[in-house]
């Protein structure tokens, strides 16, 4: 009973790490560029966005658990689309309810959570085939995942483009703002220099384990039964 | 996929039209019975939050303002709002601004028009004695992000609204090429935001302008009376 326990929980760990790092979903899957883009000129903008987003992920993919095995197939992307958007409103209108001036900030981009594909993917992929405490640790994954990129991103981009933190000045009178960096081509800089810091990580932990032995064939294999049995219910359903 | 799973996945029916509809009826239900629920929450938080963006604006868009008094259209003539057997749902659109002695400095008006996303609401200042626009903010927008966004922060467009003419009427030019002190240059790669903003202030003096400077006249008048 107890081994049976522990290796639940380390399955929950697993797939709360997996967002958060092996399939980030900006830094490795590369999904939901257009918020990742465009609101990341501050870091408080990144935050709420990431936390907006994480709201909507988390309670759909647990929604979704909850109910998969009524929703029909034909219909399930709609009813996906109907779940994502109504947490999408409901968030709308509690940003706007509380917090009016970053609302205004992140304007029409609350509304577009609805088609960010990040959220559909998870259901699709993970919360529509398993049971509801997996699908939760993997939407908490992948949205704390999305949360630290933007957060990356719009730390980067404020600091560079507005030699601020939070809006705290960080410099003197004497630095030259690369206002770039808060404009929309300083989002694919910022985007492009993080990425090939993150992949040049990936790289050596990889030539690491390469160099160790049998520790890669384990990781590739287990990703492939987790592929072949996603598939397997893909079909099924 | 094992055999088995194939045959079993072939094999599965079809669910019924009644079960499709009956799940997406449940769905939308249960969707609408949450919305509802936290509309009624948010509406008043949000219905305050909007009447304090719309305080900051008129002091914004009419510079040296302290107070305000809403005015409402009656029989073509501006008159001081009175709130008291007025439906609450309606808000009044049309603000005089006074400075610290009490004097008229200009009305700021509300206008909505079609944008390239969905409505635009803004609001303008107007000196009625000097026909001047002296004041421009956008209240609501859901533009396109990075392009149309740009007519609620871009400061060379906002410099258009700080002395602009009304008269002949106000027209839109291309970026650079202001002649006139009644031209609007608009933004590149916001052409149809640019434009709306004009045609919304347009359309709003179309149905104020005059009585806007009777009102003005006619404040200067009881003024000078005292």
């Amino acid at each position: 009973m107890a081994v049976n326990s522990d290796l639940s929980k380390n399955k929950l760990i697993e797939e709360f790490l997996k967002g958060l790092w092996t399939e980030n979903p900006v830094f490795v899957m590369v999904l939901g560029m257009c918020p990742v883009l465009a609101v990341s000129n501050t870091a408080i903008n990144s935050l709420a966005m990431g936390l907006a987003t994480m709201f909507v992920l988390v309670f759909s993919s647990f929604l979704v658990s909850i109910f998969r095995k009524l929703i029909p197939a034909p219909v399930r992307i709609t009813t996906f689309i109907i779940i994502i958007a109504t947490f999408v409103t409901v968030v709308d209108m509690l940003l706007a309810a509380h917090l009016p001036v970053i609302h205004k900030e992140l304007g029409a981009f609350i509304s577009l959570i609805v088609v960010n594909c990040v959220i559909l993917g998870r259901q699709e992929a993970f919360a529509s085939k398993n049971p509801p405490i997996n699908a939760l640790s993997d939407a908490l994954g992948v949205s704390v995942g999305f949360v630290f990129a933007l957060f990356c991103l719009g730390s980067v981009r404020e600091i560079l483009g507005n030699g601020s933190f939070f809006g705290i000045p960080l410099f003197g009178s004497n630095f030259e703002p690369w206002i770039v960096m808060i404009l929309p081509p300083g989002g694919f800089f910022a985007l492009g220099f993080i990425l090939l810091f993150f992949n040049q990580i990936r790289e050596r932990k990889k030539g690491a384990r390469e160099k160790n032995g049998s520790g890669a064939s384990w990781k590739q294999s287990r990703y492939t039964t987790e592929y072949i049995t996603e598939n397997e219910h893909g079909i099924s359903d | 996929m094992t055999d088995k799973a194939k045959i079993e996945a072939v094999g599965k029916p079809e669910p019924s039209s009644a079960r499709l509809i009956t799940t997406l009826g449940i769905a939308g239900l249960m969707a609408g019975i949450l919305l509802a629920g936290v509309n009624l929450y948010t509406r008043p938080m949000i219905k305050e939050n909007r009447a304090m963006a719309l305080q900051n604006a008129i002091f914004k868009v009419l510079p040296g303002c302290v107070e305000y008094v809403p005015l409402v259209m009656q029989q073509g003539e501006l008159v001081e709002w009175i709130s008291e057997g007025i439906d609450e749902e309606i808000s009044p659109t049309i603000f005089a601004g006074y400075d610290s002695t009490n004097v008229l400095l200009g009305i700021a008006v509300v206008g909505e028009e079609p944008g390239f996303q969905d409505i635009i609401s803004g609001i303008f200042g107007y000196n009625p004695t000097e026909k001047l626009i002296v004041g421009f903010e956008v209240l609501e927008s859901k533009e396109t992000p990075g392009l149309g966004d740009k007519i609620i922060k871009d400061p060379a467009f906002r410099e258009n609204f700080t002395a602009l003419a009304v008269e002949p009427r106000i027209t839109t030019v291309k970026e650079g090429q202001k002649n006139n002190p009644h031209e609007v240059e608009m933004i590149t790669g916001a052409t149809i935001s640019s434009r709306t903003v004009v045609k919304l202030i347009n359309k709003a003096l179309g149905t104020t302008k005059e009585a806007m400077e009777e009102f003005a006249i006619s404040k200067q008048e009881s003024d000078g009376g005292e």
